[in-house]
């Protein structure tokens, strides 16, 4: 980009724009020598398909977009440092709060990480309890990502509702067994916080039992769509090489041909145990993407249909585990697993106090925005609502 | 995977002039780490995701970490034979040393390997102090993932990484002064407060137009 000023064109552009605290349009002009005039547009903060408070700054020469830079921060809280002064329990209700979709998946990264810390063991039971919701999770994610994604196609709310509709039965579960529909605040360092009933295991049976019918329909309505497939195939293409070179995780990951799965890779909890596969896409375009969170699901029925059926008895907590003065020893320990998102991981490291040194989050969605640009580049504006909605951002958990 | 020894005595053999260091870790999770001098990072970096065996292609989680000056308290015991009476026994004499530990910041890299399925290594770099050595090399060219979490260390840390393509503030605001991650940061007692154009305009405002009426009332004093 030229560095020129852009007043030589038109002196009343020479005012930064409002977000730059200035009083200028938020549509100006840019001068670039190779492409004459350009347009830079500001996406956002306030705009529905950035899903939530999330700007992009893209550069438009017609149509096509030539530089995109994601903004973020704007619901920014220090997360980190907020775990540093907390004792180690007191920062599981906030992990809730990061991706706030995915409450389970967040606690268990973090109880992962602190008994990796703390060598702490997980009976066997709270294992399975940990899959069953972790995958409900992931059902709840991938449905919510596939709606919105249909609202940025432009499908106007209906694909959305059938997969509220659906959502609604399994946040009535988790709100059954913890309380809370969303912040369920459920894993406990060794093991969980609640043990279900035999009543709730058969409502969560018939829940599962019913979903893929629920699927069938799902996409008999959407994946074959005239609309949807010209408006996502070939749309933001993601290669390989950038995939992993970026550190994409997750079904973004999968959906360029990876196999990478750290279920399968790191066999945390008990996933060895479970028969399922993971889904590779072939061409990391949107439509890819879109199939990966479809297949995902298929398969997290599977896990979840073994997972209930299996359930064995016994304790769910170590008994070797401490809810209050938890003082690990001095050391350090990163955790990781495969949330709905990709990988989520925690750092924790220990000086032996009853809170952590340093707490921090290493967020899916943060940094699969990474090749945001990169995927939107020679694509109009309507094709970056798609791309940013195919990547699964949260933003409660890209700022923190 | 080799041990983290291993590949410590392979680096040591491939680049000879580098200082790397094996840093224990006591915590139940066994993950040890090493220590990178600033000179050799990059080029060891790129070694480590080349290497046909390691091919540590997936930087997964970077972060910094902040280690303040440290005062450290020595004490050290001698034994004194009293010269008046000889045949007491010999008094035990504490004497505390302080010695101040130079602070540092420090950025931890966790890498795994997609092609190979293994990992973690984790990588250390250290700063000269907190103050005016804050610069360490960038490995966003290495692996495009610490891209953005590299920004976060900048803005968060103040670390400045030398050779980061697009090196800004990513979670605070451009105009932020201080590094609200660093142990001895303290937050203003206003958060809200900034520099606004509606302050500015207030002030011309009064410069522009006559006392507000109820003081030219009070002046009269008629009410």
């Amino acid at each position: 980009m030229s560095s020129s000023d852009p007043s030589t064109l038109n002196p009343q552009l020479s005012t930064p724009p409002a977000w730059a605290g200035g009083s200028g349009p938020t549509v100006r002009a840019v001068h670039d020598e190779f492409h004459g005039d350009l347009l830079e547009i500001s996406m956002g903060p306030q705009h529905p398909s950035t899903h939530g408070v999330f700007r992009m700054v893209a550069t438009l020469d017609g149509e096509t977009i030539v530089k995109l830079k994601p903004v973020f921060g704007y619901l920014h809280r220090n997360h980190e440092k907020l775990g540093e002064n907390t004792t180690y329990l007191a920062s599981m209700p906030y992990t809730d709060r990061l991706d706030y979709l995915c409450s389970m998946t967040n606690n268990w990264a973090y109880a992962l990480a602190v008994e990796k810390l703390a060598g702490l063991n997980v009976p066997e039971r709270a294992e399975y309890l940990r899959i069953i919701m972790g995958e409900l999770t992931r059902l709840v994610n991938h449905m919510c990502l596939v709606g919105f994604l249909f609202n940025d196609l432009g499908t106007s709310f209906t694909p959305l509702l059938y997969a509220f509709r659906e959502r609604e039965k399994i946040l009535d579960l988790f709100e059954a067994l913890t309380g809370s529909r969303m912040m369920c605040n459920y894993q406990r360092f060794g093991g969980c916080r609640v043990d279900p009933t035999p009543e709730w295991l058969a409502a969560a049976n018939k829940v599962v039992q019913n979903f893929p019918r629920f699927l069938d329909e799902f996409e008999a309505m959407l994946t074959g769509n005239e609309i949807m497939l010209a408006r996502t195939q070939g749309v933001g293409r993601l290669s390989r090489e950038l995939a992993i070179s970026a550190g994409i995780t997750g079904p973004m990951l999968r959906a360029s041909g990876v196999d990478y799965d750290l279920r399968k890779v790191d066999g945390y909890g008990f996933y060895p145990r479970f028969d399922f596969r993971v889904p590779l896409g072939e061409h990391g375009d949107t439509y890819d993407r879109y199939m990966m969170r479809i297949l995902e699901m298929r398969e997290s029925v599977k896990i979840l249909q073994q997972a209930i059926s299996e359930m064995p008895l016994g304790p769910i907590m170590d008994p070797k585990a401490k809810l209050r003065g938890f003082r690990p020893r001095a050391g350090e320990a990163y955790g990781r697993i495969e949330g709905p998102k990709g990988e989520i991981g925690f750092y924790l490291i220990s000086d032996g106090m009853p809170n952590p040194y340093r707490y921090r989050v290493r967020p899916p969605s943060f940094v699969n925005l990474t090749v945001l640009e990169d995927m939107c580049l020679g694509h109009t504006v309507a094709d970056a609502v798609v791309i940013l909605g195919s990547i699964d951002i949260v933003l409660g958990e890209v700022d923190r | 995977m080799e041990t983290l020894e291993q590949i410590r005595e392979r680096l040591l053999a491939r680049f000879p002039g580098a200082t790397v260091t094996l840093i224990a870790n006591t915590a139940a999770a066994d993950q040890p780490s090493l220590l990178l001098d600033a000179a050799h990072a990059r080029a060891i970096a790129e070694w480590l995701r080349d290497d046909a065996e390691l091919r540590l292609d997936y930087c997964s989680n970077v972060t910094g970490v902040d280690w303040p000056d440290k005062e450290i308290v020595e004490t050290v015991k001698t034994t004194v034979a009293d010269p008046a009476n000889p045949e007491a026994p010999p008094k035990v004499v504490e004497t505390k040393t302080k010695r101040l530990q130079p602070g540092y910041l420090e950025v931890v890299y966790h890498l795994y390997s997609m092609s190979k399925k293994h990992g973690p290594v984790i990588l250390r770099l250290r700063t000269g102090n907190r103050t005016d050595q804050v610069t360490v090399p960038s490995l966003t060219p290495v692996w495009r993932a610490a891209e953005f979490q590299e920004r976060e260390v900048f803005d968060l840390y103040g670390v400045v990484f030398e050779g980061h393509p697009d090196l800004r503030r990513i979670l605070m605001w451009d105009q932020f002064k201080d590094h609200p991650m660093r142990k001895d940061y303290v937050s203003p007692d206003d958060f809200e407060w900034e520099p606004t154009p509606h302050g500015e305009v207030l002030e011309r405002a009064k410069k522009h137009y006559p006392p507000p009426p109820a003081a030219a009332m009070n002046e009269g004093g008629t009410a």
